[in-house]
């Protein structure tokens, strides 16, 4: 018997991991990037790196069923006429129709407004379904202009100039041949069945003083009805914020790279921009120094999933958030139902991403006549309406075992970070410690 | 001419509504125009010193005429829907800008974004437009008396551009379905875009463009006509170098 020198137990690497092992084969056998939605996977420093304090000797809680936790909102008071009020401090993001079908946009409506909040339209102009289901509805002014019109820009609540968005900062939107059914292709002006790869810049402003220059004439058009927010992927927040101000932005919206429905390269949204949680304290600390924080609402979306999630954004200065992946979840996105057709795609479910090609199980990120009856927009949005009550009354109770009577009365001092990244991100101190990275000196 | 705030005018052959920008804000005159109503006998307009600023007589959507004495800034007339409005100067950035219907004439020239995602209605520059002309279009006509700068069409979805003079460099970059005809030199191509055989129902089209625009004496034979190679509509690798 000959002896053998005992083997080592079979190492992969870490940095050659099995998903990057994978996705070598596929570039090398297709010669194209990957697309797909559903924001960055990778794991990133987040609220869950954040605990609230609760009450103590120095702080007294308030009774959780039975005073009173303000969650309203109002967005837009700086210039408009009529800005928006708000019940929830939740919003629903913008996701265009041709993304989503026109039972999910409806979903979303009826979700929304049962809520008292607001949805938002997308990179496909507006459709009679949400802007009928729904109460308050926030127009997306984008760089492709798909649909725009007088008509749609008046007879909606806020007006959102997108500069950018979480996913892809700097990028455009893609839509692939697939979903460019004849209805999309009519409301987009583009030939039905070719790959609609939308704009990355406004074709008629470049820079913050023409911004500035644009939103006066969007509020000419409106009469200065309408709350104007200004979107910005999570890029440079402190500037971005800064400039939407100054550019007369009455809310600005900062989307943080988590922020996912739209499809781009995976490379682009694994690589470029910021997490949320970095997002919030610069944007913020913008407000604060341009002595507008509050004046100007802050709205900040990207993985935002439950009340916890809502509470702890709002304790560090935001105004209102907003969700869409989360949405889409509710709706019933990624369902374990649709296992054996997520499997077919070659995926599971939960991680089923590739919401661009309209092929969706679940029916919502389709164009597909017979999978978009799978969506009841009655029912789905009696789900996103179910899901909007529990974030609401998980952040109540969050904020009343803080003793605050508003969710808005929040503040970074309830808050301690697990992470040393997260406590600089955030600002607030490392568990255990009075050590906020990078303040005072340390 | 008086500069009366809000006065009645017998030097046009309707009485025109003169605004004065000098003695009246903007929002004045705009509201005053969005408070128009369909059969209103209101349907001449004029603004006196507009003195370059911006968004003059913005989201028109009634059949009137508008008649600007003096230059404008950014975004006059934009998405107009109805209203002949004409400027007697030269107009800045996106003049026309989302335009739906109805007309808009320059008598000058007009700075970048000329008729920018505009989808229907006829702008005419008398002058020279600068570049990006009809950026984006999405249905408008555009009728350039001289020559249009660098980048015009880009990303154009729908609708005709008229140039009578040059364009300039990268001419209907990654162009859809637009049209553009352009009688003089140009620069250069943008990706995807190419010369096209110009036949009997274009040059029916171009005459009719240069009657509605009033452009005498030029015939449509003179043109070449310019248009998508439709390469790009679908993504392929093997053209990645091309953008």
């Amino acid at each position: 018997m000959t002896y053998r020198n005992p083997p080592t137990t079979p190492r992969k690497s870490a940095t050659f991991d099995d998903y990057t092992l994978s996705e070598i084969r596929r570039a090398a056998a297709t010669g194209i990037y990957d697309i797909r939605g559903a924001g960055a996977k990778r794991k990133l420093p987040h609220f869950d790196d954040l605990l609230f304090l609760g009450a103590s000797i120095s702080r007294y809680p308030l009774e959780g069923y039975r005073e009173r936790c303000d969650t309203s909102v109002v967005l837009g008071s700086r210039h408009a006429k009529k800005p928006i009020e708000l019940k929830i401090p939740i919003t629903i993001a913008g996701m265009s129709f041709g993304s989503l079908s026109g039972p999910a946009k409806e979903a979303l409506g009826r979700g929304a407004t049962l809520s008292g909040t607001s949805t938002t339209t997308g990179d496909g102009g507006m459709t009679e379904e949400e802007r009928g289901h729904s109460k308050m509805l926030v127009y997306q002014y984008l760089p492709s202009r798909y649909g725009m019109n007088p008509r749609d820009l008046r007879r909606a609540d806020a007006i959102e100039v997108v500069v950018g968005q979480g996913a892809k900062p700097g990028g455009g939107g893609m839509l692939l041949g697939q979903k460019i059914s004849d209805r999309v292709a009519e409301m987009r002006t583009l030939p039905k069945g070719i790959d609609q790869r939308s704009a990355s810049r406004h074709p008629d402003w470049t820079g913050p003083d023409d911004l500035e220059i644009k939103i006066l004439e969007l509020r000419e058009i409106t009469d200065w009805e309408k709350p104007i927010y200004v979107k910005v992927g999570g890029a440079r927040p402190y500037y971005d914020t800064a400039l939407a101000v100054k550019s007369g932005a009455d809310v600005v919206v900062v989307d943080g790279m988590q922020g996912g429905t739209a499809a781009t390269q995976e490379v682009f949204i694994e690589n470029v921009g910021q997490p949320t949680l970095a997002c919030i304290r610069p944007a913020v600390q913008a407000l604060q120094d341009l002595g507008m924080h509050r004046k100007v609402q802050l709205i900040v979306s990207g993985g935002i999933r439950n009340g916890a999630d809502v509470a702890k954004a709002l304790a560090l200065g935001v105004d209102a958030v907003s969700i869409g992946t989360a949405a889409l979840v509710a709706l019933g996105d990624n369902d374990p139902r649709w296992e054996a057709e997520y499997n077919e795609l070659g995926t599971t479910a939960g991680a089923y991403d590739d919401w661009h090609e309209g092929r969706d199980p679940a029916g919502i990120t389709t164009q597909d006549p017979e999978l978009m009856k799978r969506v009841d927009p009655i029912a789905a949005g009696r789900r996103l309406a179910n899901y909007l009550k529990v974030m609401t009354l998980e952040a109540q109770t969050i904020a009343r075992a803080c003793g605050k009577n508003s969710l808005h009365n929040l503040e970074p001092e309830d808050l301690v970070a697990l992470t040393i990244e997260a406590a600089a991100m955030a600002g607030v101190p490392l568990a255990g410690t009075n050590w906020i990275p990078g303040k005072n000196g340390f | 001419m008086p500069a009366t705030k809000l006065s009645k005018t017998a030097a046009h052959d309707n009485a025109s509504r003169v605004f004065d920008l000098d003695a009246m804000s903007l929002r004045e005159f705009n509201q005053a125009l969005h408070k128009l109503t369909p059969g209103s006998n209101e349907t001449a307009w004029e603004a006196l010193n507009p003195k370059g600023n911006h968004s003059v007589a913005v989201g028109v959507d009634q059949p009137v005429t508008i008649d600007v004495r003096g230059s404008v800034g950014y975004y006059c007339g934009g998405m107009n829907d109805g209203a002949a409005i004409t400027v007697h100067g030269s107009a800045g950035p996106g003049v026309g800008e989302n335009m739906m219907s109805g007309s808009i004439t320059i008598k000058g020239d007009a700075s970048q974004y000329a008729g920018a995602t505009g989808r229907g209605g006829l702008l005419v520059i008398e002058g020279n437009a600068s570049s990006r002309c009809g950026i984006s279009m999405k249905g408008i006509d555009i009728v350039v008396h001289g020559n249009i700068g660098h980048m015009s069409a880009f990303m154009a979805q729908s609708g005709n551009l008229v140039v009578l003079g040059d364009a300039g460099d990268a001419l209907g970059d990654s162009i859809y379905e637009a049209r553009l005809f352009v009688r003089g030199k140009v620069e250069s191509l943008g990706a995807d875009c190419i010369a096209k055989e110009m036949r009997a129902e274009h040059l029916d089209l171009l005459q009719g463009l240069l009657d509605r625009a009033g452009v005498t004496g030029v015939k449509p034979a003179e043109f070449k006509r310019y248009g998508s190679a439709r390469t790009l509509y679908n993504f392929n690798i093997d053209n990645a170098d091309a953008y």
